[in-house]
């Protein structure tokens, strides 16, 4: 387990060292002095070689990066230039609106692409397979934003069931922010819960043939027993830790879903950054992301080393 | 004799190019109902874009003041939007930005990935290790908010958010293009190529690479439908398409404010991203069958 670990933390830092200079390295592609486009429109010779020297523009690029590098490992992010707050700040403020939009949106995944999952097995070559897979390649192909439209269109503006926006704190009212967030919650959801059919589907195929199966039937199991116990747990190991790999596009679907139903989490910040020029929070929003994202995925190696006794050494 | 004629080259060379692998996995993709379909609503949408000057009804960017949000009705089937410009004249021209939009990034995330999934195949070592890590790092960000991040930088334009989209996409074949030639390098003929003294590069691009082709085939139709979902997005916030030039992103964008009075403004542009988007998943999952060497018949 240790020596797993050590391995697995020895790939994690440079990964981590690559994503951050890939980060740093997306201000190099900006058109032109970056001081020059901070300064504005008038382009007063001063104030852009205030802002060279506040931002260490004149010097050279290796030192850039590890000052950089140096205050985002002291919780420095630097400064939104439009809010005139410290970018952690604003990072703080809005994470746990997306981690709650996640967390609904996994939850939603699962309660509908696992049953389904089962079922298509199940029924492997019948109806409900094929339904089950027409729905699937459904969910695939929406982009979610237009789903999103879609439903407003529905159950706010034609039933008036549901608030088109409008976000409301959990702490605030609870009631009212459930009812903010179904909506987008289903529309993030409903994407990944295709994906978590498909692999689901595969994986209780697999198990479903393999000898155990036959022998819990020729025990004289009940049937739900040996879906429910011998096959569904077995087949449910791998479709787990893939929820860690599709948070990624999780949080990709989070940046339209806020911006749609006017959700003020990372989504949302990073689009409102990119339209003001705040590349600070641009850059800060996407090493968060990113940071997580390596972190889960480490989560997701161990918890299948966990469950997968084989791998046990 | 005549069995002698039978095993001569020239006789058997003939049927084996009646069935070469590609004509097989081409009468196999034939036989998949999901796939034809894709293909043919892909091809419809291909002479759509190509076509869009002869079959549009009016110009794209023409402000019609009588079409203003206008319902779908006889002249404008698919409706007026916010300036009274006709929607289908706008979703036909709009696929032009979509399905470019697609098939650019892609070949550039396939002109990035290649040269570089196979120096870390073939290589090994130090030069792999570095490259991995790297495109690790890569993948480690979400996909759109990288391309986001890459177009925001990069400026608001159709270009930028092809080149965010393609490099956003090319560790994707990168990881792919290596693992495909870990798993062929060593092959005999590989083996053999190196003996009688091939280069590395000619045996990567000559010996190599025409036998991982069928995966990143696979792997690029796949990847040019959430392209053109990335570019409907990045254009939707505005970093794609500018206007007045029509994208389906663009529309949604903009008939995300008129949902109430002009629904079909949503619709459509919408719909056409769905259909697109379906059958190149289609397409890919019936050339994944096909092309599997595996599923033989």
């Amino acid at each position: 387990m240790t020596r797993f670990l050590f391995r697995r933390l020895a790939i994690l830092i440079p990964t981590l060292i690559f994503v951050s200079m890939i980060i740093f390295g997306l201000q190099q592609l900006l058109p032109g002095d970056p001081a020059i486009a901070m300064a504005g429109e008038e382009r007063d010779p001063q104030a852009i070689a205030e802002l060279r020297a506040k931002y260490n523009l004149d010097k050279p690029i290796w030192v850039q990066y590890g000052l950089w590098i140096g205050g985002i490992l002291q919780g420095d992010f630097g400064e939104s230039i439009r809010i005139q707050l410290p970018v952690s700040q604003l990072l703080l403020e809005k994470l746990p609106v997306t981690i709650e939009l996640a967390v609904l949106s996994m939850l939603v995944a699962l309660l509908i692409g696992l049953p389904a999952g089962v079922i298509s097995a199940l029924y492997n070559g019948r109806w409900p397979d094929y339904l089950a897979n027409v729905i699937g390649l459904w969910g695939l192909s929406t982009p979610n934003f237009w789903l999103g439209i879609m439903m407003i269109l529905l159950f706010s503006v034609h039933l008036g069931w549901l608030p088109a926006s409008g976000y409301v704190s959990p702490t605030e009212d609870l009631w009212a922010n459930l009812q903010a967030m179904i909506m987008p919650a289903f529309v993030l959801g409903t994407g990944i819960a295709a994906v978590f059919m498909r692999h689901t589907r595969s994986a209780m195929l697999q198990v479903l043939a393999s000898d155990y199966i036959r022998t819990a039937r020729a025990k004289g199991l009940y049937e739900r027993v040996v879906i429910g116990k011998h096959a569904f747990r077995n087949a449910a190991v791998p479709v787990i830790t893939l929820g860690a790999l599709e948070f990624g596009q999780l949080l990709s679907g989070a940046v339209l879903t806020e911006q749609i139903f006017s959700i003020p989490g990372f989504g949302k910040l990073i689009v409102d950054a990119v339209f003001n020029r705040d590349y600070a929070v641009v850059q800060g929003v996407v090493l968060c992301t990113a940071t997580a994202y390596v972190l889960l995925n480490l989560l997701a190696d161990i918890a299948y080393f966990l469950v997968n006794p084989r791998l046990r050494t | 004799m005549s069995e002698l004629a039978a095993s001569s080259p020239a006789a058997a060379k003939k049927p084996a190019r009646e069935d070469s692998p590609t004509r097989r996995a081409f009468r196999r993709l034939l036989r998949r109902k999901g796939a034809v379909v894709g293909l043919v609503v892909v091809l419809l949408f291909v002479c759509m874009a190509l076509l869009a000057d002869w079959i549009a009804p009016y110009n794209p960017t023409e402000a019609d003041w009588s079409a203003l949000r206008g319902e779908p009705t006889l002249e404008h089937p698919f409706g007026g939007d916010e300036l009274g410009r006709d929607v289908l004249s706008r979703v036909i021209y709009g696929a032009r930005a979509s399905l470019f939009a697609g098939v650019i990034s892609v070949l550039l995330a396939l002109a990035i990935g290649i040269p570089v999934g196979l120096l870390s195949g073939y290589a090994g070592g130090v030069v792999d290790g570095v490259i991995m890590r790297f495109t690790d790092a890569m993948l480690a960000v979400p996909f759109l908010i990288l391309a986001i991040a890459m177009a925001a930088f990069l400026g608001p334009s159709l270009a930028n958010a092809m080149i965010a989209i393609g490099v956003a996409a090319a560790p994707i074949f990168v990881r792919l293009t290596r693992a495909q030639v870990q798993s062929v390098k060593v092959e005999d003929y590989v083996e053999a190529a190196r003996a009688i003294g091939n280069s590395p590069a000619r045996i990567a691009f000559r010996h190599i690479l025409p036998n991982i082709w069928p995966a990143l085939m696979v792997q690029s139709t796949l990847t040019i439908a959430s392209a053109i979902i990335a570019e409907a997005s990045l254009s939707f916030l505005g970093l794609g398409q500018q206007p007045p030039e029509p994208s389906w992103g663009s529309m949604l964008n903009a008939a995300k404010d008129y949902m109430s009075d002009a629904p079909w403004m949503a619709i459509y542009p919408g719909l056409s991203i769905f259909l697109v988007v379906l059958s190149f998943n289609l397409l890919g999952d019936g050339l994944r069958d096909a092309l599997d060497p595996r599923h033989r018949d």
